[in-house]
């Protein structure tokens, strides 16, 4: 579903991506977890054809975001770091107007912001200015953007940022129940939340990946903070 | 088929937003005062020296006086000076703002062409503009309904067009000066001082060189809209605002599209 082969991102002198390669099968959750600054934004907006590559491919559904970019797009929601809502419109308006760009046809826009907006729990605010919602609605509108065209791959860059813990929990369930159908990829730094959620983690580490395996391989048995920690603790040469 | 209509999307998002925040009423507002004022000058004006070339018996010079040359061109070279200031507030939020709140995000991770969103903003821009033009018939319906002999209607609409022409090019400066930047001032500010340039650009014209004035002359914004004002539409104009209009939008789609690479 989601193919990165021999990824490079350099901003000037700055490389933020060192190669970097996985793969990502149909239905899979997985997390991609790192300090800050390691390069998961990067990468994430490197997916999603927000930013071009320095080197290396990066195909999506088939289709090879730097050839066609709008194909790619069709079939990629994401939900950046801070949810990329217009304070100046309602969640109906936000809504309705992004499922129109996605290109979600008008016979079934209505059906379309429907099922987000109970999805994502915004029934109650459907006609308040996002302006005026608290952060964890602000996160939610975000995430009910990202589905709105039922996009076949989610990226999601910290969805539980900012949330209080029913809202996380709330959240968690979203994107557990999104599985199976759905391919996600998310970034978080909480990591009990990677161990309910996901199958599958990738840890970056200044700009390279120091592993990726699933959650029981990686761990065995050990704690994933440890596991964490120990492949993030020594400078990447 | 879908660029089109993703065009449209985007510019009604951007009219919707200047109706729901003051910005639309406030620059409307101001528009309509001071080119209320302008035309109440003028038309003032206009009676006093009728009514003195009248005390004087001067049939030959009445006779050569009328609303288009001496209340109308004046109007349209002031609605100029107030566009100048004006457009810039117009247009600086446009791309600025969706930086500043990382929309742009939304914008550049849909399946929408960069160009769908340029043409987009502008499409918007425009027609804001449009409803400032509209506003501002109300001068010479009131020619045409107390002015008598009443003015030439075909001068008056070649004038329009010059407007027209000259501010789409003002909002393509804009539109272009507000995706270099994410701070709105600052991209208010460029904007200004652009518009302002092309407008004096000619001005050392004549103290120079047949050649290089003749350039300056050809890249002054206003020396292409002299003939509009007097009822004239030369298809030398046409292309010049035209091709302006252009070059503007493919810097713009340009320079969004290098804001990734920054």
């Amino acid at each position: 579903m989601i193919e990165v082969e021999g990824l490079v991102k350099r901003y000037g002198d700055f490389t933020a991506i060192e190669d970097i390669s996985f793969r990502v099968e149909k239905g899979e959750i997985v997390a991609f977890l790192g300090p800050n600054g390691a390069g998961k934004t990067t990468t994430m907006r490197v997916l999603t054809g927000f930013l071009p590559a320095t080197e290396g491919t990066v195909k999506v559904c088939g289709f090879d975001v730097f050839d066609k970019p709008l194909e790619v797009k069709k079939r990629i929601g994401y939900l950046p770091e801070h949810p990329p809502v217009y304070h100046d419109m309602t969640v109906l308006e936000y809504l309705r107007f992004v499922a129109k760009i996605k290109g979600v046809p008008r016979a079934g826009r209505a059906a379309a912001l429907e099922r987000v907006l109970q999805r994502c729990g915004l029934r109650d605010v459907t006609h308040t200015l996002i302006g005026k919602l608290s952060k964890g609605y602000k996160q939610r509108v975000g995430l009910a953007q990202a589905m709105v065209h039922d996009p076949q791959v989610l990226i999601l860059d910290e969805p539980t940022i900012g949330l209080d813990p029913k809202q996380i929990i709330e959240i968690r369930e979203l994107v557990r129940s999104l599985a199976g159908e759905h391919t996600i990829i998310l970034s978080t730094h909480i990591l009990q939340e990677v161990t309910m959620i996901c199958q599958r983690v990738l840890i970056i580490h200044q700009g390279r990946i120091v592993a990726d395996d699933t959650i029981e391989n990686l761990t065995g048995g050990d704690s994933l903070e440890s596991v964490f920690l120990k492949h993030t603790r020594e400078e990447v040469q | 088929m879908k660029g089109l209509q993703d065009i449209f999307h985007i510019a009604g998002r951007e009219l919707r937003s200047y109706f729901v925040s003051p910005i639309a009423y406030v620059v409307l507002t101001g528009f309509t005062v001071l080119t209320g004022w302008f035309f109440f000058n003028l038309l003032m004006q206009f009676n006093r020296i009728m009514n003195m070339y009248q005390m004087f018996r001067r049939q030959d010079v009445l006779m050569q006086m009328n609303l288009n040359e001496m209340v109308m061109t004046p109007l349209l070279y002031n609605m100029t000076i107030v566009l100048l200031l004006l457009v810039p507030l117009i247009t600086m939020r446009l791309f600025a703002e969706e930086k500043k709140l990382k929309t742009d995000e939304l914008l550049l991770t849909s399946p929408v062409s960069v160009t769908s969103v340029v043409l987009g903003k502008y499409l918007a821009g425009l027609v804001f503009f449009l409803i400032m033009l509209a506003l501002t018939a109300v001068y010479p319906l009131v020619m045409f309904q107390y002015g008598s002999p009443p003015p030439e209607m075909g001068s008056i609409l070649a004038g329009y067009l010059g407007l027209f022409f000259l501010g789409a090019s003002f909002i393509a400066v804009g539109l272009f000066t507000s995706s270099l930047t994410e701070n709105q001032i600052v991209a208010a500010v460029i904007c200004f001082v652009t518009l302002l340039l092309f407008f004096v650009v000619g001005w050392p014209a004549e103290s120079m060189g047949t050649t290089a004035g003749k350039l300056l002359e050809y890249l002054s914004l206003i020396e292409h809209f002299t003939d509009f004002s007097k009822g004239l539409i030369d298809s030398r104009h046409v292309v010049y605002f035209l091709s302006f209009i252009l070059f503007s939008l493919f810097i713009t789609k340009r320079s969004v599209e290098s804001m990734r690479w920054r």
